[in-house]
């Protein structure tokens, strides 16, 4: 939607409108009058937050023709499912902003919009399925609990689904770890591996530091986005050290203490460098997530043609046979 | 769940969460498939051979379900990567029930582990048993190729699976007979979903069609191996606790009849693959893919004989 239409008086009124409809924390709803830079961001926002759950698939659904038994099988099986399930309605939500999934897959593919840059860390034993879950599924949901009550109605809905399945995922993910850790000495040594390798990771999800996080502020005067980096980090960690202990596992952080003064767990600095490396494609895996996608969607390309091909096909038959 | 502003609270609630299993993933929350079902196997039943009739349909499920698991992140569609992953869970679950009866009936049929292994006997048929033992047709085992083959191969396994099951509900074991029942409403999907996309890929471009027709001349040979009877098949049929797939075979005919005709598509001419001296899937001979699709199923948990999962 553009506002070269509407005279500048009228454009002041929607948008104080629009302004009072985010003071009053209602939702703005797709058919509501909305500024194009609110727009322009929630679609990124949206479109960014659906690749991240469809590259999600890849790096946890490597390991469905491995698991290593038939209930950890169906597990994961249901688990990478529901992934692209969120996928769908977050395309769908971001459709309503008058993009299609078509153009956003066309974006990601060419490396033009992004995803969570944890998947571009590479999942290497049975472990890092349940580290995933715990940690990855953990910050996640730090990040998207609150945009269950984000300014935009069909992401806000949306966000209320995937929430509940995906602390459904944490919890098996913790399950499996806790299993494993009662099981023999290999499988411990396992999964301290695997939280070794993905403790710094999880911290960097929430992005970096508020002072270098550029896009924060109008977000969050926009009700698109209700906490700062820092903020949901610090949450996480507090929600993640008493876990750890239950499980019989260490963080890989010496400065990793509770301050009684604040009230919240001290910890070190993730590697800001190595984060902005991934960020900018060059992570461990950034390039075989893409190709993996691109392939996908090309090898399907000729299928899809010929569902549109056969739906107009019936639709012309049909139009004969009352015409 | 309802305050999504302040949901961390009930997060950490979940501390203790290895106790609490009740609300998992839906098929997946249970730790013996066959709890609280009386496993008894009848009087006049061999159970060597009941287990055997079991491993067949289950390797089978098993197999199958491996196949489709693959697709996984690589649909043409997100929708259809949804629906693959669907037909494989349901496949997934059949499996499990049919070892764990297998095992059941004849516990002498599952490998025997390390003292103190907490491996399940399910799984210890799945994980620790080598290529010759497995009892699925050929058919589910040979790589998925593309679409188009996954689609022709799905028809054809789930006509022949669905008939199968639609008469093993009347078996006189009634843990056969549960199975069955469930088994049935799933397959009445799977075939209707290869049904449609088989019509749609006939009837879609010229490339969809060519591939088809290619999919289907490379499928075909392998279908009538799921028809042939098996000695194992005979004797549990004559019991009336199993199937003789000799009996399904008009009707399977006769619905793949219906779909090839609404296709425009004719039925390929090529005969069954052959064994090797009478020795097929069935006996534990397979093609070669069979073992490169075990050694990547079964390489972490023998990696863990003594592990927990």
């Amino acid at each position: 939607m553009t506002t070269t239409q509407v005279a500048p008086d009228a454009d002041d009124a929607l948008l104080a409108q629009f302004e009072a409809t985010i003071g009053r924390s209602d939702r703005i709803e797709p058919r509501d009058w909305m500024p194009d830079a609110y727009r322009k961001t929630l679609v990124r926002q949206v479109a960014q937050h659906a690749h991240s759950e469809i590259i999600g698939m890849q790096p946890e659904g490597a390991w469905i023709t491995r698991a290593p038994s038939l209930r950890r099988k169906a597990i994961l099986l249901a688990k990478v499912q529901d992934e692209a399930g969120h996928g769908l309605y977050l395309y769908s939500a971001a459709e309503t902003l008058g993009v299609s999934r078509q153009e956003l897959t066309e974006l990601l593919i060419e490396g033009r919009q992004k995803y969570s840059s944890i998947f571009n860390y590479p999942t290497l034993s049975y472990a890092d399925v349940g580290t995933i879950g715990w940690l990855v599924d953990g910050a996640a949901i730090c990040n998207q609990v609150p945009l269950c009550r984000t300014s935009y109605g069909p992401y806000g809905r949306a966000m209320i689904r995937i929430c509940k399945e995906e602390s459904f995922h944490q919890r098996q993910g913790y399950e499996l770890l806790s299993t494993m850790m009662r099981g023999t000495d290999e499988q411990r040594a396992m999964v301290q591996e695997s939280v070794d390798r993905f403790w710094w990771p999880a911290l960097m999800m929430f992005g970096p530091p508020d002072a270098d996080s550029p896009n924060t502020a109008q977000s969050m005067a926009w009700g698109v986005k209700r906490n700062t980096n820092d903020d949901l980090r610090q949450r996480f960690v507090d929600m993640s050290v008493p876990q750890a202990e239950a499980l019989g596992v260490t963080f890989p952080d010496p400065e990793l203490r509770w301050n009684a003064e604040r009230g919240h767990h001290d910890f070190g600095e993730p590697d800001w460098d190595e984060f902005m490396q991934v960020v900018r494609g060059h992570g461990p895996c950034n390039t075989q997530r893409i190709a993996h996608r691109r392939r996908a969607h090309e090898d399907g390309a000729w299928v899809r043609e010929a569902a549109t091909a056969f739906a107009d096909r019936q639709r012309s038959e049909r139009a004969e046979a009352h015409g | 769940m309802t305050d999504h502003s302040n949901a961390y609270d009930g997060l950490l609630e979940h501390h203790d969460v290895a106790g609490d299993s009740s609300q998992w993933a839906f098929g997946t929350d249970f730790e013996d498939p066959l709890a609280g079902v009386d496993t008894t196997v009848p009087d006049d039943v061999d159970p060597a051979a009941l287990a055997t009739y079991c491993l067949m349909l289950g390797d089978d499920a098993l197999v199958m379900s491996h196949r489709l698991g693959e697709w996984c992140s690589r649909a043409p569609d997100l929708e259809e990567d949804i629906a693959l992953a669907n037909t494989a869970l349901d496949l997934l679950g059949q499996a499990r029930l049919l070892l764990a009866r297998a095992a059941a009936a004849d516990p002498s049929v599952v490998p025997v582990l390390p003292e103190g292994s907490p491996v399940p006997a399910e799984d210890a048929l799945a994980f620790f048993r080598g290529p010759g033992d497995f009892r699925n047709v050929r058919l589910v085992e040979v790589p998925n190729g593309d679409f188009a083959h996954t689609v022709a191969r799905l028809l054809l396994f789930a006509t022949v699976r669905l008939a199968l099951l639609t008469r093993l509900a009347g078996s006189r074991d009634p843990v056969l007979s549960a199975i069955a029942v469930k088994g049935v409403k799933e397959l009445t999907y799977h075939r209707d979903y290869a049904g449609r996309w088989f019509l749609t890929l006939a009837k879609g471009t010229e490339e969809s069609r060519r591939r088809l027709l290619a999919a289907l001349e490379d499928v075909w040979p392998l279908h009538p191996e799921m028809l042939a009877t098996h000695p194992v098949e005979a004797a549990v049929a004559a019991l009336g606790v199993g199937v003789d797939p000799a009996e399904v075979r008009d009707e399977v005919d006769a619905v793949l009849e219906q779909v090839l005709t609404a296709s425009d598509v004719e039925r390929p001419e090529r005969g069954a693959l052959a064994g090797v001296r009478g020795r097929t899937g069935r006996h534990g001979l397979h093609t070669e893919a069979l073992s490169r699709l075990l050694a990547e199923m079964q390489v972490v948990a023998r990696e863990h004989p003594l592990g927990q999962w």
